[in-house]
């Protein structure tokens, strides 16, 4: 079934009763040549591309829960290219063009928005850090401009310019960064891998690895034993959880981040704000929640919720940039587990066990690289060697002495 | 969350500051002929248990001293603390 115009007019005069469920749910095979463990946005979109972009067959996406139950749907929605670090920024950028073509290539609204986002700037030296910054991001073929008070104001007339502490004396902005919506991406692709040939098998936990003399076999499930060729894990913060079964131990730490979202109001953001030196940024829903977050609470956690602490200091972030969303009510407040690196960077690699690969170590910014962590995996597990976006996303990063580390805070999680 | 200082009583743990694994206060031997490797695990590699965790708090809007606390990652639920300095000494000092 395509979608179109056409299509949505015909239900429309037929009674709705050609709308069809847009994935099977099959049982397991006994044997795949790829398993990808994890039905969320990056092991979805992992099997989508080594599905119609590499041309393998025999795959299958195994996920605990239902698809799309993990970060994918709990994330606050934002895209964007914005990063400094050649290690990172050119596959930042890769998923941003990935992001541009998104819903022509699945042929399923995901909602992209090109609203812009602007990082605000309050002192001199900030904005030569931004400029810097933004000079790195057009180096890569991405887009930045540097802002005045003036022309931020032209674009937010109601921000707190006069704050005491934290005037605003301008913003680095990017055009082409946005929003998605977020559980339409992990539906998107998870109808085009299903297009595809791929088995997405809901409620099937991965409970053990099989390994004989350092290679992988298959994988021990909840339903049962399943062979594999190679196996992918995109688990996001339950990466450490499921490594252990084969044996390793990670550069990687689980916290919890929340994010908040306010009752409907009438369109005020018409892009996304992001207050740095506040822990606060925030958007606005096309449904008109105002949806905004700040830091991780910072202490190790799979609690998949936080602690009050946190909740008042990104409320206070919130009054300061802009008073008057004292006067909405929030409506939810949520947590995602978050695999925290210790350079604050990925990970899209091999392991040591032959036919098992990793993709991981996302923090906070997974959701805006899903179209190129998947891309990348793909390659990485079609071919066996990485995507040259994700050069530098190796797992053994950390004993060679090459961390991306983009706030240069060293070898700690809760600070990235 | 609520943390039971041994000296001073039920503290918020917003007066404290996290550090991580209190695994960090065994600190490899760096004359050691091994010495990078196991600092490469030391510095890096972490257990991330999902379940009871030891980890290091530091109390540094309170009397600034060291705690291991025995806390569950799955609930917040916190089980105990104790002086950081009495663990590594072994309850000597």
């Amino acid at each position: 079934m395509r979608y179109s115009g056409f299509k949505v007019l015909r239900e429309a005069l037929t009674g709705h009763k050609g709308w069809q469920p847009i994935w099977r749910n099959p049982d397991p095979q006994p044997a795949y040549d790829y398993i990808i463990v994890g039905g969320g946005g990056h092991g979805l979109a992992t099997a989508y591309y080594l599905a119609r972009t590499f041309r393998q067959a025999r795959i299958a996406v195994l996920e605990k829960s239902w698809l799309g139950s993990g970060n994918i749907g709990r994330n606050t929605t934002i895209i964007r290219s914005n990063y400094g670090l050649p290690g990172n920024q050119p596959f930042y950028e890769f998923s941003m063009k990935l992001w541009e073509g998104l819903e022509q290539e699945l042929n399923f609204n995901a909602m992209i928005s090109q609203r812009g986002i602007l990082n605000l700037i309050h002192s001199d030296g900030q904005r030569d850090a931004y400029r810097r910054r933004g000079n790195a991001v057009m180096l890569s073929g991405a887009d930045a401009e540097l802002l005045d008070q003036a022309q931020v104001r032209r674009m937010y007339p109601w921000l707190n310019y006069d704050n005491a502490r934290f005037p605003i004396k301008g913003g680095l902005l990017q055009r082409r960064a946005g929003t998605a919506r977020h559980d339409g991406v992990a539906w998107g692709y998870a109808r085009g891998a299903d297009l595809a040939g791929v088995d997405l098998i809901q409620n099937c936990e991965v409970t053990g690895f099989r390994i004989d003399g350092g290679t992988l076999r298959g994988v021990e499930t909840s339903r049962g034993y399943i062979a594999a060729g190679k196996v992918g894990v995109a688990v996001a913060g339950s990466t450490s959880r499921v490594m252990a079964q084969a044996g390793m131990r990670l550069p990687i730490e689980s916290h919890v981040l929340q994010a908040f979202v306010t009752e409907g109001l009438k369109p005020v953001i018409d892009g996304v704000i992001t207050f740095g030196a506040g822990h606060f940024y925030v958007s606005q829903s096309d449904k008109g929640g105002l949806v905004f977050g700040g830091d991780i609470d910072g202490y190790n956690s799979y609690a998949q919720r936080g602690n009050l602490g946190v909740i008042e200091d990104v409320a206070q972030g919130g009054m300061a940039l802009m008073p008057m969303i004292g006067r909405a009510r929030l409506l939810r407040v949520w947590g995602g587990i978050m695999d925290m690196s210790m350079d604050g960077s990925p990970i899209i690699d091999r392991t040591p066990v032959r036919g098992l690969y990793l993709n991981a170590g996302w923090c906070y910014g997974g959701f805006k690289a899903t179209p190129a962590s998947g891309y990348a995996f793909a390659h990485l597990l079609a071919t066996d060697t990485p995507h040259p976006t994700a050069r530098a996303m190796r797992l053994d990063r950390f004993e060679r002495g090459r961390p991306i580390d983009e706030k240069g805070m060293g070898a700690t999680p809760n600070l990235h | 969350m609520l943390i039971p200082h041994p000296l001073l009583g039920l503290r918020d743990a917003s007066e404290f500051t996290y550090l991580g694994d209190a695994a960090l206060l065994d600190r490899p031997d760096g004359m050691a002929p091994d010495a990078a490797a196991r600092f490469h695990d030391y510095v890096h590699l972490r257990d991330n248990p999902a379940g009871l965790h030891r980890e290091l708090w530091f109390h540094e809007q309170g009397d600034r001293s060291w705690l291991v606390v025995t806390r569950n990652t799955l609930t917040h639920e916190i089980l105990g603390a104790e002086l950081a300095r009495d663990v590594k000494t072994g309850g000597a000092a």
